[in-house]
């Protein structure tokens, strides 16, 4: 029993709380709790080690509203995943996966579960917290010595004396004539045990610490400066080397870039075949076809054809004539000033080079002609260059160039009509 | 007291659920003595000591791989995932035990949970930090961590919400709030229970905190059993969500042994297994240890076991219908991975031990003699996460060869792999063990309802 039980000298100083009444089993609580009620008392409540089957009845309590919570949370969560995965995923940044609808429900599902369960169960337990008012750290039951057993193995009931019908005496006898095995009057002590000032003050510190470095970074992230922002994981952006340009302590020279060896030559890069690589013999430009590319076949001609419709008929048009799209459209501009029309490939300088020049052309440019070494490899330029001859022939050809009896399906047509 | 046997069945008669003189009273007090004696026994120490020097150099693996990066470990192309996706899979399914017996048992009136739901509660939310480790160390860069969480950024990206990875981070990290939060609401009035018997004002302002100022009011009970009940109705699909994502992280990929329907029913029944295995393991000697006989009783161990030989059925099916499949589906890659690579390609003792321990043993629970003998069943159990152990790996071993011989590979683990593999246990069991010697080991409060007069109004 507690100092503050029951002496009438102290009674005056302390404020009257209520009354606890204890009993020793579940089914004695539960008859109390219902003549309490029945005696029109309304701010009390029974205390128990565990759920008491039938107490809610008695006391009058009414169904929680913590399903319906449960269910608005459940809601919102599937409302709030839907919605995050289709505007961040479809909307914001659409991402493209294999082609896939960039929302489509049955991907979007296991979040939205998993989001349905997570809001619906932090509800469930914050919800119970705040109805039941917890946490609570200060209860002025928690005088009373006897009542620590509340949560082991013994039953109370509580009444508040702020209820409009409390009556200390007569709920007394009320209480004992329902069975309690004690009584007693529960006062709020004057001096309820208080947090020193000393801790409110650690507290107030530390938080405010606490706030800095949060404050900062919001500080540097909204605001410019001339320098670098601060950036705490260097990652992959912190590689420390010299650049290229700048000198450095390491080598005798101060270079930081190191040259090869005189003479080295790169793997595949030695193009010591004049004849295949350049299209000159000597000084002179050759007039054969390298052995590399010989004997010709159809399949290198076909070869040649292509690689000149993608490089070379944008100017030069498909059949050489200079009549490319580009040039075409370009002249059809009134404001090309200084535009050079592609040269036709079978104008007479052209088709009297020799085949090493128009390699040359091909791989160095000419004029204002740029060179295609860097997208064209040798092997390509010389099957462009036996296709180019090709075109040539066949827009100068004569009657005898054709075989027989080519040459007799012609001569039998009458074009006079 | 000593062990009553109350496992038998009889028609029209309920076996005690608690057994010996429990009430009230000696059960508050043999279940917070546990938590209130000023020194524990030798024994304690000397597992703790164990416990936390494994702990140890698990922190230390942690902090070389983080300092040097993933490459300590012996993961390769083709074998992205190694032993930190099996270690993540196994811890994983461990914890599913704990939920199940939590929530799924609760939903279906299964009293007999009281007893060993904490224990086992505790047992999940351990298991899923030990989880949760694994990936989070193998992106590598941790401190980028939160790149994973949708969140506005200067990168102007969004997480792919149609990767089965990003819903794996969803239904993990779901699983580890919702269960935390489901086990520390269930221990409130426990803790409120240490917190009315402390003797020193550091014990009781410690359990005061936590306890949130609980009284045991009906009108806070009235909400207290609705917001049990509906964690429970929450808890029962998240955990069989849980593992089936998981499971999808492998099944959604193409790679043959991987791309099957079977996947998710299949990784919750094994999970189910491991878990339940986990418990037996676990609350055997800690209801001896303890003395928790009696409330921890041989029907609590002998419905576990039974719970056990069903999964390690269900999963016996879901291997035989792997082969099955494979065969029957004439596909050549399926058939050549389960019928050739699996059984008996460089893996193969590894599928062989997971089939022994994982369908032949845990039949010896068919007979009741080893469903109530206790170290028969400890065997059998640590046989079983032996087991279950290998069948992830020998799942993530299908990596190694797929489609192209020529991208073929071999894993092979680093010393690192396995000392983290180990360490993960001492994460475990020192949390475990703390648990024991701090907390209610045996949710009190619901266990009174149980007593024989606990029901009456
Ligand atoms: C960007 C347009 C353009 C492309 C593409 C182009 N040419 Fe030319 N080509 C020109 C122009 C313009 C000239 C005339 C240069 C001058 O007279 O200044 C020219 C001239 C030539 C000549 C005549 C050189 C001489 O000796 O007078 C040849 C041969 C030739 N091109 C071949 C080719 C071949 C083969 C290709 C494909 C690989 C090609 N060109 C692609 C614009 C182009």
């Amino acid at each position: 029993m507690t100092a503050h039980a029951t002496p009438a000298a102290e009674e005056s100083s302390e404020r009257l709380c209520g009354l606890l009444a204890e009993f020793a089993d579940a089914p004695a609580l539960v008859e109390a709790a219902r003549t309490v009620r029945e005696a029109g008392i309304r701010r009390f409540d029974s205390h128990s080690p565990f759920p008491v089957h039938g107490i809610d009845g008695a006391m009058g309590i009414r169904p929680t509203v913590l399903p319906w919570l449960v269910m608005g949370a459940g809601v919102a969560g599937a409302i709030v995943a839907l919605v995050m995965q289709w505007w961040t995923n479809a909307v914001d940044y659409p991402l493209n996966i294999s082609g896939k609808p960039l929302f489509s429900l049955p991907a979007n599902i296991p979040v939205t579960f998993e989001l349905i369960i997570l809001f619906s169960a932090l509800t469930a337990f914050f919800g119970v917290l705040a109805l039941n008012g917890l946490p609570r750290f200060h209860d002025p039951l928690s005088q009373s010595e006897r009542f620590r057993r509340a949560t082991a193995d013994r039953f109370f009931i509580s009444i508040d004396a702020r209820d409009a019908a409390f009556d200390a005496t007569r709920l007394r006898g009320l209480l004992e004539g329902a069975g309690a095995t004690a009584v007693e009057t529960v006062y709020e002590a004057p001096t309820a045990a208080q947090i020193p000032p000393v801790i409110y003050l650690a507290g107030i510190v530390v938080v405010s610490l606490a706030l800095i470095p949060p404050l900062w970074i919001a500080k540097d992230r909204r605001s410019t400066s001339d320098t670098p922002r601060m950036h705490p994981v260097r990652d992959m952006d912190d590689q420390p080397r010299f650049q290229p340009q700048a000198d450095t302590p390491l080598f005798a020279n101060g270079q930081t870039m190191r040259l090869p060896v005189p003479g080295t030559i790169a793997s595949g890069d030695l193009r010591d075949d004049d004849h295949f690589f350049r299209g000159t013999e000597g000084e002179q430009f050759v007039t054969t076809l390298p052995p590399q590319v010989q004997p010709v076949t159809l399949a290198f001609v076909q070869r040649g054809r292509e690689r000149y419709d993608v490089y070379c008929a944008p100017c030069h048009g498909l059949a050489g004539a200079g009549d490319g799209i580009t040039s075409v459209r370009a002249l059809a501009r009134p404001d090309s000033p200084g535009w050079v029309p592609p040269l036709s490939l079978h104008s007479l300088g052209v088709r009297e080079q020799p085949i090493g020049k128009i390699f040359n052309s091909i791989t160095n440019g000419i004029r204002t002609m740029p060179a295609y070494n860097a997208q064209i490899p040798p092997q390509d330029r010389w099957a462009i260059v036996v296709y180019v001859l090709a075109l040539q022939r066949s827009q100068n050809a004569v009657l005898d160039d054709l075989p027989p009896e080519e040459r007799e399906k012609l001569e039998l047509r009458d074009f006079r009509n | 007291m000593t062990a009553v046997d109350n496992t038998f069945n009889l028609p029209g008669q309920r076996a005690p659920l608690v057994t010996g003189k429990a009430d009230y009273a000696t059960i508050t007090q043999d279940v917070c003595a546990i938590a209130e004696q000023h020194r524990p026994p030798r024994s304690w120490y000397i597992a703790f000591a164990v416990s936390v020097a494994t702990l140890g150099v698990l922190g230390a693996a942690i902090v070389y791989l983080i300092t040097t990066g993933i490459g300590v470990w012996g993961n390769n192309s083709p074998a992205f995932w190694g032993f930190d996706i099996v270690n993540f899979v196994f811890w994983v399914g461990i914890g599913h035990a704990g939920t199940l017996i939590s929530a799924i048992l609760f939903l279906f009136r299964q009293q007999w949970r009281t007893s060993i739901n904490r224990m086992a509660e505790a047992m999940t939310i351990f298991a899923v930090m030990c989880a949760g480790l694994f990936p989070a160390i193998h992106v590598g860069r941790v401190w980028l961590i939160y790149w994973l969480a949708p969140y506005p950024n200067w990168l102007a990206m969004w997480p792919n919400f149609r990767s089965p990875l990003l819903w794996d981070v969803f239904a993990v990290s779901t699983y580890a709030t919702v269960s935390a939060l489901f086990w520390y609401l269930g221990m409130i009035p426990d803790l409120a229970t240490l917190r009315d018997r402390a003797q020193t004002p550091i014990r009781r302002m410690a359990y005061g905190l936590f306890a949130l100022g609980w009284t045991g009011s009906a009108r806070a009970w009235h909400h207290y059993e609705r917001a049990y009940l509906l964690l429970a109705a929450l808890a029962t699909p998240l955990v069989l969500s849980v593992h089936s994502v998981v499971s999808f992280d492998f099944a959604v990929s193409q790679v043959p042994g991987w791309h099957t329907t079977v996947f998710p029913p299949y990784f919750v029944a094994g999970a189910i297994f491991s878990g339940f295995a986990m418990v037996i393991t676990l609350a055997v000697p800690a209801r001896a240890y303890f003395g928790l006989k009696h409330l921890i009783t041989p029907r609590h161990l002998e419905n576990i076991c039974k719970v056990i030989l069903v999964t390690s059925l269900m999963v016996g099916y879901a291997y035989s219908i792997e082969l099955f499949t494979a065969w029957y589906s004439q596909n050549p890659y399926e058939s050549f991975l389960f019928l050739g690579n699996r059984p008996f390609g460089p893996y193969g003792v590894f599928y062989w031990i997971m089939v022994t321990c994982n369908v032949v043993i845990p039949q010896l629970f068919w007979f009741k003699k080893c469903r109530t003998t206790a170290w028969i069943m400890v065997v059998i159990a640590i046989l079983v996460n032996v087991g279950m152990w290998m069948e992830r790996f020998v799942i993530m071993m299908s990596l190694t060869r797929d489609f192209l011989p020529s991208s073929w590979g071999l894993f092979i683990p680093t010393p690192i792999d396995i000392v983290m593999f180990i360490g993960s246990f001492g994460l475990f069991f020192t949390l475990f063990l703390l648990f024991c010697r701090y907390l209610p080991v045996v949710a009190m409060a619901e266990v009174k309802t149980v007593l024989p007069h606990g029901h009456q109004p």
